[in-house]
């Protein structure tokens, strides 16, 4: 429906030091409208520390159907996981 | 058939007791104490019957997020009302707590601004109304802040955030709705208009009012006047809605005395505590 709010993708920082996660999305008619209505949907339990609202429209998706060929050549390359190293014990856990 | 209790007598006395009070001599009519708890429910009446307006909304904003934003905002309202109604109790002694005093009372107990208790109408009415309140009330808790009651100042802090953020919201949608489409300005027009007679309450005190004014404990009404104008000119401006000329006010509401408003939403807010009294989940 054209007469109907645009979608917004919504970003929340829960602590200092941590990234943004993706928490949902929302419609408002512009980004401070968006940044409000994220506050109130999105933080009402004491979530955040920082909000990011992005216009859906504006993310470039990859293809559900391109699944194979984006992803699928990774399968078999084992080699790309750092895991044939010996790690010394000093180093601890990685 | 059996004998109901004469819905007419508030009997606090009885009350307290089966709420286990200590079943104390009311307070006496213009000593401090009397006063503090007037007005103590003043506010929490106001809070109260204003939170429970907006959370008639619940469920049938016109969007979702809208919907879920007014219910937060009756929330930080009632919460507010558990502080104010809940110190209240304690200040009467007489072991009402604030569920005693919000669902246990009838309407002419109640102590809240005729404002808060006219009915929602439209989304744009009930966010007028909003507005219009919200520009009273941080100066209020401001000032409130100020009290020579360190539990009032605490309470009057811990609200003032919450109302930040309401009058932020409802100033940026009056102006958003005013200076709309000519639908919704019209619309916003008529509720200013509408409303516009239930404003000047809160600027009128009385002998309560100028005897807390002068204890510091409650700032004298009178003296919020300015910060109030000054936010409404400059919102409804930016809204291009025009300022009524009149500035006739109802008044009655603080001193209970309220419009057949109030009697219907009591009805339908004590309904469960007054047919299942002390039910619990």
């Amino acid at each position: 429906m054209s007469n109907e709010w645009p979608l917004w993708e919504v970003f929340i920082r829960g602590q200092h030091g941590l990234n943004h996660r993706h928490v949902g999305s929302l419609h408002a008619p512009d980004a401070e409208l968006a940044m409000r209505h994220a506050r109130d949907v999105y933080t009402r339990r004491n979530e955040g520390v920082s909000i990011w609202v992005v216009p859906s429209a504006q993310i470039t998706a990859s293809a559900p159907s391109d699944k194979g060929p984006l992803f699928e050549p990774a399968n078999d390359k084992v080699y790309r996981h750092p895991t044939f190293y010996d790690i010394p014990d000093e180093v601890g856990h990685m | 058939m059996p004998s109901l209790p004469d819905v007419m007598t508030p009997d606090a006395a009885q009350l307290a007791q089966a709420a286990g009070g200590e079943g104390r001599a009311p307070l006496e009519t213009g000593s401090p104490e009397h006063d503090l708890f007037t007005g103590l429910t003043r506010l929490g009446d106001t809070t109260l019957i204003l939170g429970h307006r907006v959370s008639e909304w619940c469920g049938l904003a016109p969007v979702l997020e809208e919907d879920i934003a007014l219910a937060n905002m009756a929330l930080d309202l009632i919460g507010q009302t558990q502080l104010w109604l809940g110190l209240a109790g304690e200040v009467e002694g007489r072991g009402r707590d604030a569920d005693a005093l919000a669902f246990r009372r009838d309407g002419w107990e109640f102590h809240n601004l005729l404002l808060v208790e006219r009915p929602n109408g439209d989304f744009g009415r009930t966010l007028m109304r909003q507005f219009l309140f919200d520009a009273y009330h941080l100066p209020l808790l401001k000032a409130l802040e100020g009290s020579t009651n360190p539990r009032i100042a605490e309470i009057a802090a811990k609200a003032g955030k919450e109302v930040a953020y309401h009058v932020e919201r409802s100033a940026d949608l009056v102006i958003r709705l005013g200076d709309g489409t000519d639908e919704s300005h019209a619309r916003m027009q008529s509720s200013l208009d509408a409303l516009w007679g239930y404003t000047g309450e809160a600027f009128i005190g009385d002998a309560v009012d100028a005897r807390l004014g002068e204890a510091g404990v409650m700032p004298a009404p009178e003296s919020l006047r300015s910060d109030w104008d000054r936010t409404v000119n400059a919102v409804l401006a930016e809204a291009t809605l025009e300022r009524p000329a009149s500035d006739f006010a109802h008044k009655g509401g603080k001193q209970g005395r309220h419009s057949e408003h109030l009697g219907h939403l009591l009805t339908s807010m004590q309904w469960l505590q007054r047919s299942y009294p002390d039910a619990t989940w």
